[in-house]
């Protein structure tokens, strides 16, 4: 990027709000944290969680290390398996990531196709996506995605279970929120199709194809990046959901929704800490993500304020 | 009217019927259940013998036709899991399921719609100020945090409330019932608390929302040109118009309170349909996911066309037969 297109950026609408805007501010501060902490996991943290040869059973149930008969070693205190809580929720921040950036990839690549070619195609195929899009609608998405994950667990051989996990859990979270992209390019597909622009490219011979895709597809991408944000949300959410009822990510790869399930089942022996960190670390990731998503719309769409 | 009715019956039907198809394409898509029911030295013959027995010889749509029957009078055969009637199953576990969730909703509504009030009339005060924060924060907690946190508290540090299971129950008839014993009450606390709490903040933001709404209109400022007591106002004029998205809302969302009741079963152990779900789902038990699926969808579809058709009843505009776009 030159200087003048640099300044310009910080001068634009977007970097104004940005600057006057404190919870745009905090949330991405804390988003550049959590990104960076899952990224750099590995040198952050202080032993690897699936490395059993690295863990020490004399040092499990450790409370906090500010707390009496805290270990300085493990800041966070360790689990019944002496794990660092601290470092399995670098790594498990890490798989959660993975799956919510995954499977909101998958959604968008769905429900953009499926809404460009319903908005450019019209008729039949229009009205049949549609209709998929009403009835999955109308049932919440943790219902839907526990049904995709069940399925796929019965066509799999339960041996194949742990390590099919993640992608059990990226296409059932996927297939789940298809349906608000899929709504919004199709309506301003349909805009797009009346104009003059589409219209030259098909007097000059261009395929409905190459129309959809190199013309109309870069004029609806706009709402996408909104609806991505609080999607990416949503997607934690309901991996994290998932892994807690135990059927999401196996304890011997946990998530964070999987470290919290493990730290509810010691609960009552007094061992808060398992699983108050972790749920700390998901509550802060998706109340950021959601603030910076409120705030992306706001932005990008005035009209809404 | 009747046109509008006889719609959205029809609408209903093609909705169940959908779900019925997804339902017993579950099935076809577990394998060849011949497979695992003759001898693995069976003769040709003898697997048509036995397919032909099951019925799996006729076209798929007999037989989703007779897979459509059998659910239509609630049988949907027997659990891989334990043998057992699928219809049993959930017989056994729908009373836990729907107290809970009986209950959640009538304390949502209870507090919602004045705390909702209240955020809307006094907007600026400290007490509505407080709440429009704690809602922002009860609808970005994930439900089961603010589960385990529930437990935390009120269980294992205060002592004051059970964690799991339903208590006492009595049994009037098939249904089980936790409301007559003090133990089955107690033990309704957090788990009902934990279900509402996100429909909770949900209705009372939109409360707040439609009200403040309502309040800036011309015939609320008409009536208090004319001097009417604000009481009055408030109460009889602007609450009642506010209501009825309310309603649809809250009809929506009863049928989120028995999908969201997974989560919250799960996390006290409570014996209901929920939790029967989640361990089909986990076994890949596929007549109680089927049976499940199915039932709560029909739930779904009643109240939907039940809230639509009071909509009707409530809202004077929609009772001209108009068109589906106009409304």
């Amino acid at each position: 990027m030159t200087a003048p297109t640099l300044s310009r950026a910080f001068d634009s609408d977007i970097a104004w709000s940005f600057r006057h805007s404190w919870t745009a501010r905090i949330s991405s501060l804390l988003l550049i944290i959590l990104f960076a902490a899952a990224l750099f996991a590995p040198m952050l943290a202080n032993q690897n969680p699936y490395d059993i040869s690295q863990l020490n059973l004399l040092d499990s149930e450790l409370p906090p290390a500010w707390a009496e008969g805290g270990d300085p070693r493990y800041l966070l205190g360790t689990d019944q398996q002496a794990r660092d809580v601290y470092s399995s929720i670098l790594y498990g921040l890490r798989l959660s990531l993975l799956v919510g950036f995954a499977s909101v990839a998958l959604a968008a690549a769905v429900g953009i196709s499926l809404g460009l070619l319903g908005g450019f195609v019209g008729g039949l195929v229009d009205g049949a996506i549609m209709r998929v899009a009403d009835i999955l609608l109308s049932f919440p998405a943790i219902l839907v995605a526990l049904l995709v994950n069940g399925i796929a667990r019965g066509i799999l051989p339960p041996d194949r279970h742990a390590e099919a996990a993640i992608w059990v859990l990226i296409l059932a979270i996927g297939l789940t929120n298809w349906v608000q992209y899929a709504r919004t390019v199709r309506g301003s597909t349909m805009v797009e199709r009346q104009k003059e622009y589409v219209q030259a490219a098909r007097i000059n011979g261009v395929s409905g194809m190459g129309i959809m895709i190199n013309h109309i597809l870069p004029n609806v991408l706009g709402p996408v990046l909104v609806i991505a944000t609080i999607n990416l949300g949503m997607a934690v959410l309901t991996e994290a959901t998932l892994s807690f009822l135990g059927v999401g990510m196996p304890a011997t790869q946990p998530s964070l929704g999987t470290l919290i399930r493990i730290g509810n089942e010691y609960l009552f022996s007094g061992i808060w800490w398992v699983v108050i960190f972790p749920s700390v670390v998901l509550v802060v990731l998706v109340l950021a993500v959601n603030l910076m998503g409120d705030w992306l719309r706001d932005v990008l769409n005035p009209k809404l304020r | 009217m009747l046109g509008f009715l006889i719609r959205r019956i029809i609408q209903s039907v093609f909705v169940m019927l959908a779900v019925a198809l997804i339902a017993f394409m579950m099935f076809r898509f577990m394998g060849d259940p011949v497979n695992s029911m003759v001898a693995e030295n069976a003769t040709t013959e003898e697997r048509d013998a036995v397919r032909a027995r099951l019925g799996l010889d006729q076209p798929l749509w007999m037989q989703y036709g007779r897979f459509v029957g059998r659910a239509a009078q609630g049988d949907f055969g027997l659990s891989w899991r334990n043998a057992r009637p699928v219809s049993t199953l959930l017989a056994e576990r729908f009373p836990a399921t729907a107290e809970l969730v009986l209950v959640a909703a009538g304390l949502s509504l209870l507090l919602g719609i004045p705390l909702g009030i209240l955020t809307a009339l006094r907007p600026n005060s400290f007490s509505a100020q407080t709440l429009q924060f704690l809602s922002l924060i009860g609808i970005s907690l994930p439900t089961f945090v603010t589960g385990i946190l529930l437990i935390l508290v009120f269980s294992v540090w205060l002592g004051w409330l059970p964690s799991f299971g339903r208590g006492e129950v009595v049994d009037i008839g098939w249904w089980s019932t936790g409301f007559l014993t003090l133990s089955g009450l107690k033990a309704l606390v957090l788990p009902s608390v934990m279900l509402c709490l996100f429909q909770l903040t949900l209705i009372m933001r939109l409360v707040r929302a439609e009200m403040m709404e309502v309040l800036r209109t011309d015939y609320i400022k008409f009536a208090r040109a004319r001097g009417l007591p604000s009481r009055s106002i408030n109460f009889r004029h602007a609450l009642r118009n506010t209501l009825i998205p309310v309603i649809t809302i809250f009809g929506l969302q009863l049928g989120g309170l028995i999908a969201f009741a997974i989560i919250t079963e799960t996390v006290f152990q409570w014996p209901g349909m929920g939790a029967l779900f989640i361990q089909a789902v986990s076994f890949g038990d596929v007549p109680v996911m089927a049976a499940y699926l199915v039932l709560v969808s029909l739930i779904f579809v009643v109240i939907n066309t039940t809230v639509d058709l009071l909509y009707a009843v409530l809202d004077p505009r929609l009772r001209v037969d108009s068109p589906r776009g106009a409304h």
